[in-house]
């Protein structure tokens, strides 16, 4: 095995340390420099995660033993067909929006590429781990960087959700530490694969306090993934958020949800005894809890950010009841549902903060407030001449097709991959014989969830993209709109791709319903 | 009795922690984190069972039961635990600071409740 292959599970964690660690020795003048090195050390990024979801394909588990401790004793990475696929995303998504930030957002503030390398080394590091503590410590990482960044560019609102968001995401981290403790103090080990060893073989007697410690680690996780009721600091902050900044935030809900994927399915899996699918009901419940509050809310939206953030409560609340319902065919098109919905709301985010520029303040709660109230455009606010037709300018037409694109993608609809996405889980759900009600409930929301995701998005572009021709057209630098693309693309991709693509991450849930592989592939000598 | 005073102080900690965390001031808040801090560091050394007189490293000679010895482990974490919480708190003062400035007022929520 070669030098780089020996080292390719380590690689999307070092890189990124070693690029912003490089940019914090040079001050703030050197601006090209630092964009270079930034977007440099993300594109290698990029082709290590696509060399290690080749990698990962073999169907061998890789495990990276850091200081070559064995693995009980201590800390390895492990990267299988999940986490290459989901370290893929990340840094596909992590480039869209530094690139994106290039044009404006990277120069309004200190340290913005910095922090941006050190937020991606977090979220690698999070999926790559296969230790309770060093996911702590990662967790830990990139939340301290997504401190930073939703800070960024400063501003009354910033701060005000940026502290709600810390506060919260601090307490979550105790409640992180004192469910692994609890779990290290019943079972002895930290070590995930070694904990699916252990947890079946745990006593009687102390089976409630090893639930009660995974029940706090799961309620860490799931702040992060933003489940109801533990979800209400996401949107405010995300929200405020500066546009690349909230892209890149789309992938931190989804490692709580990849958190809780791996914990539940790897420690609580078929295997573990008498804990086996533990807290799979509540999942469901708190999912599909989760997933109607996102639609309401994004009925509720008046503002476009707002309105990006409650779908991705959708889509994590969508996720969790998916996980929670369990089945490999259920869990491989929920999969394929994350890689999807993360694009798709990574542009949506992007394309929104272009979108607005074109806006005056407040016009959002007066477009709602009025339709509300049944005013609408006055008749006699249409001028007396006939107006035979107006040239659209370019970049408005840009938009539009994208924003369509994007409102395509998130309420599921054909062609683009949402649409599959959904028919796929649609037909995991109704695959076994008598469907339970959870199954049949999460259907109705899910189709549900659907319509009212165009309702909410075809009224906000109407209001956005048909309003009246006065008003200034967004400048929209190309540097700017091409990251909007490229995810776009992606998008497009996986609807034509859809078949490798669905074979990879079906391939993913078969391994990860059966994690003898992973658990040996961990533990040998 | 060791663990009558651990429980205990775990306990008050934790309450004293929790009641100042829902206190609508910003400086309450953060006292309230760390008092919480320092209760969960204090239990991932309880978790590691607790003993007094016993050090962490085996030397050598002095033979290999683990009876004889405290659990390294729990104290590593403490350890990570403790650097980590108190970046963050320093982090959370600063914000706080900047969103005092910013809103003139130390609510939470930046702004003083309709009396």
């Amino acid at each position: 095995m070669s030098f780089w292959q020996a080292h390719l599970v380590v690689l999307p964690v070092v890189l990124p340390l070693a690029a912003g660690a490089l940019m914090l020795l040079f001050d703030e003048g050197r601006y090209a420099l630092k964009a270079a090195i930034s977007v440099a050390a993300t594109l290698a990024l990029v082709a290590a995660a696509i060399a290690l979801a080749r990698l990962a394909d073999a169907g061998a588990v890789h495990v990276y033993r850091l200081g070559d401790w064995p693995a009980p004793f201590g800390i390895v990475l492990v990267a299988d067909r999940l986490s290459a696929v989901l370290v893929l995303l990340a840094s596909a998504l992590g480039f869209a929006a530094l690139v994106f930030s290039l044009a404006r957002w990277s120069r309004a503030g200190p340290r913005f590429h910095a922090l941006f390398q050190f937020l991606l080394m977090g979220v690698n590091g999070a999926f790559l781990t296969g230790d309770l503590f060093n996911l702590f410590v990662f967790f830990e990482v990139f939340l301290a960087a997504s401190y930073g960044l939703a800070l960024y560019g400063s501003g009354a609102a910033r701060v005000r959700a940026g502290l709600h968001y810390i506060a919260v995401n601090l307490t979550a981290s105790l409640l992180f530490l004192i469910g692994a403790s609890l779990l290290y103090g019943i079972t002895g080990t930290l070590n995930m694969a070694d904990l699916a060893v252990r947890v079946p073989a745990v006593a009687a007697g102390d089976r409630m306090l090893l639930e009660a410690g995974a029940a706090i680690l799961g309620i860490a996780f799931l702040v992060k993934a933003g489940m109801w009721p533990l979800g209400f600091w996401l949107p405010g902050t995300y929200a405020a958020a500066s546009a690349p900044a909230a892209a890149v935030f789309a992938i931190l809900t989804k490692v709580g949800v990849y958190a809780v994927l791996r914990v539940s399915l790897l420690v609580f899996g078929a295997e573990a005894g008498a804990s086996a699918g533990f807290g799979g009901d509540w999942l469901v419940l708190g999912g599909m809890l989760t997933l109607a509050f996102g639609v309401i809310c994004m009925l509720a939206a008046q503002e476009l950010s707002r309105l990006a953030a409650f779908s991705l409560l959708v889509s994590s609340g969508t996720l969790l009841a998916a996980i929670g319902t369990g089945g490999v065919a259920v869990t491989g098109a929920a999969l394929y549902y994350l890689v999807v919905s993360t694009l798709g709301v990574g542009a949506f985010f992007l394309l929104i903060e272009l979108v607005e520029r074109g806006r005056a303040p407040g016009a959002n709660v007066l477009a709602v407030t009025a339709e509300a109230f049944g005013l609408g455009d006055a008749d006699g606010e249409i001028p007396a001449e006939e107006v035979v037709g107006i040239a659209i300018p370019a970049a408005v037409g840009v938009l539009g097709v994208t924003f369509a694109c994007c409102a395509l993608l998130l309420a599921g609809l054909p062609p683009l991959p949402g649409f599959i996405a959904k028919f796929a889980l649609l037909a995991a759900l109704l695959d076994p014989d008598p469907i339970s009600a959870a199954a049949w409930s999460l259907l109705v929301l899910l189709t549900v969830s659907g319509l009212a995701a165009t309702i909410a998005t075809a009224r906000a572009g109407v209001r956005i993209f048909w309003a009246s021709p006065e008003r200034s057209v967004p400048r929209v630098a190309v540097i700017e709109m091409a990251p909007v693309v490229l995810l776009l693309a992606l998008c497009a991709g996986l609807t034509v791709q859809a078949g490798p693509a669905m074979r990879y991450l079906q391939d993913t849930a078969q391994s990860l319903h059966a994690p003898r592989g992973y658990i040996e592939g961990v533990l040998a000598r | 009795m060791n663990e009558l005073v651990v429980a205990l102080a775990i306990g008050v900690l934790t309450g004293s922690g929790v009641w100042l965390l829902l206190r609508p001031r910003t400086f309450q808040v953060v006292i309230g984190l760390s008092l919480l801090s320092y209760a969960v560091n204090l239990f991932i050394v309880a978790m590691g069972n607790l003993r007094v007189d016993a050090a962490p490293i085996v030397q050598a000679g002095a033979g290999a039961d683990p009876a004889a010895f405290a659990d390294p482990l729990p104290q590593a974490l403490v350890l990570t635990a403790i650097v980590i919480s108190f970046a963050m708190t320093a982090l959370l003062l600063v914000v706080l600071l900047v969103a005092r400035g910013l809103a003139g007022t130390d609510h939470v929520d930046g702004r003083e409740p309709e009396a």
